[in-house]
């Protein structure tokens, strides 16, 4: 039956055919999708220059005038006092287990990105109050592989406590140091019987051993229309805000104010202004 | 086949599965003691009628976890009745009417022998008595 043959090895051949074009014409159809997609982006990146995309919803942010805790000795000390108490932030008593949600750090240690050739010796005794930086781009978020750390919608870092599993890839990835890990048992005590945690705030979890800890922005303190705990101990060093509202007191300070981020040109877009 | 020593063997071999059964012929048709969790005495209702959260308040509470960690909503919530609670919290809600955790949790958790971790990181309301 030569025509049937024939016929099928033509057939064959066409089949072949199509199921190579189709894929192909299909593939330049999406790519044509995509040139147009990627052309908008070039636009938009073109109008803001390195700034983030147009901001949606809020992104709180905090300005920390340096010269007034320089000026006032012991007001660093309060802040993180009222952090810690707040949020049972347990005390290991040595440098290698500390747990820390705010604390102060030496000029040069904030800030390395900055010259230190020939500044007065005044910024080296200053002390940098700092914290979670809630960067609009935080590359903890990226390294987390549960999501137990996530942008939530106010722009916060937060953490799921429930879901970390204490690997410690957000440790690695932020840049500012901002994370502790609870290596022992937060509510244990040392050799003399001493708690780690002074006095329990009935009002907030502790942490459990093997769990990332940081600074949460004291957002149960902000669902109550509260400032975020440091800011009130600050009493005026520190302007809390929404970065993203232009009509914020933080705004208005950020437009008159010079100020600086801690490592800028990592592109982690930190929400922790510097007023030095 | 020749079997030595029936006599001993049988005997033997039946009061071993006697020993080894004993706890459950024993306990049959006995339930043991049913738990009996304290109730609130400031409250009638609570958020969920009580059959659901008999068997789902475990579901209950990751929801809330979720709504106030995740989408920062942790505000009032109302019961069939329409009472209104503050705060979707374990702490700060459910603990405030359920004032025990030893009356109130333990009694079923001990029964079931399940062991949550809740009490790891949050913190028990003090027993009063």
């Amino acid at each position: 039956m030569d025509s049937n043959r024939r016929k099928f090895l033509k057939l064959a051949g066409l089949g072949a055919i199509a199921g190579v074009a189709a894929p192909s014409a299909f593939n330049s159809l999406l790519k044509g999708e995509a040139i147009a997609s990627s052309g908008g982006h070039a636009e938009s990146a073109g109008h803001g220059g390195h700034a983030a995309a147009a901001p949606t919803g809020k992104q709180y942010g905090l300005v920390i005038d340096v010269k007034q805790f320089a000026d006032t000795p012991g007001l660093g000390e309060h802040c993180i006092r009222a952090c810690h108490s707040l949020h049972n932030v347990p005390d290991f008593g040595n440098k290698k287990d500390e747990i820390k949600w705010i604390w102060i750090e030496k000029y040069e240690n904030a800030f390395p990105e900055h010259s230190n050739y020939k500044r007065n010796a005044d910024l080296h005794k200053m002390p940098i109050v700092t914290l979670c930086n809630h960067c609009s781009k935080p590359p903890c978020v990226r390294a987390c592989p549960t999501k137990a750390t996530f942008k939530n919608k106010d722009g916060i870092v937060m953490m799921d406590f429930h879901r970390c599993i204490g690997c410690r890839f957000c440790m690695a990835a932020c840049p500012y140091g901002a994370r502790s890990f609870n290596w022992r048992d937060p509510r244990g005590k040392n050799e003399i019987g001493k708690p780690f945690i002074s006095r329990i705030n009935p009002d907030f979890p502790t942490r459990t051993r093997g769990v990332v800890e940081k600074c949460n922005f004291c957002s149960e303190r902000l669902a109550k229309g509260l400032q975020p705990a440091c800011v009130e101990a600050a009493g005026g060093a520190m302007i809390f805000g929404d970065l993203n509202d232009p009509g914020s007191e933080i705004n208005k300070v950020l437009s008159e104010k010079f100020t600086i981020q801690r490592k800028p040109s990592l592109g982690t877009n930190p929400s922790l202004f510097y007023i030095l | 086949m020749p079997m030595y020593d029936m006599n001993k063997i049988l005997p033997g071999l039946i009061i071993f599965a006697g020993l080894m059964t004993f706890p459950i012929w024993y306990n049959s048709g006995n339930a043991g003691a049913v738990p009996k969790p304290e109730k609130p005495t400031n409250a009638k209702e609570c958020v969920r009628p009580t059959d659901y959260m008999r068997t789902s308040h475990m579901v209950l509470l990751n929801e809330y976890r979720d709504a106030v960690v995740r989408d920062g909503e942790r505000g009032a919530i109302k019961d069939a009745g329409g009472v209104e609670y503050d705060e979707k919290s374990l702490m700060l809600g459910c603990m405030k009417c359920h004032v025990s955790a030893k009356k109130f949790c333990d009694e079923c958790h001990t029964y079931a022998a399940v062991k949550p971790y809740c009490w790891e990181c949050h913190i028990q309301p003090k027993e009063t008595n």
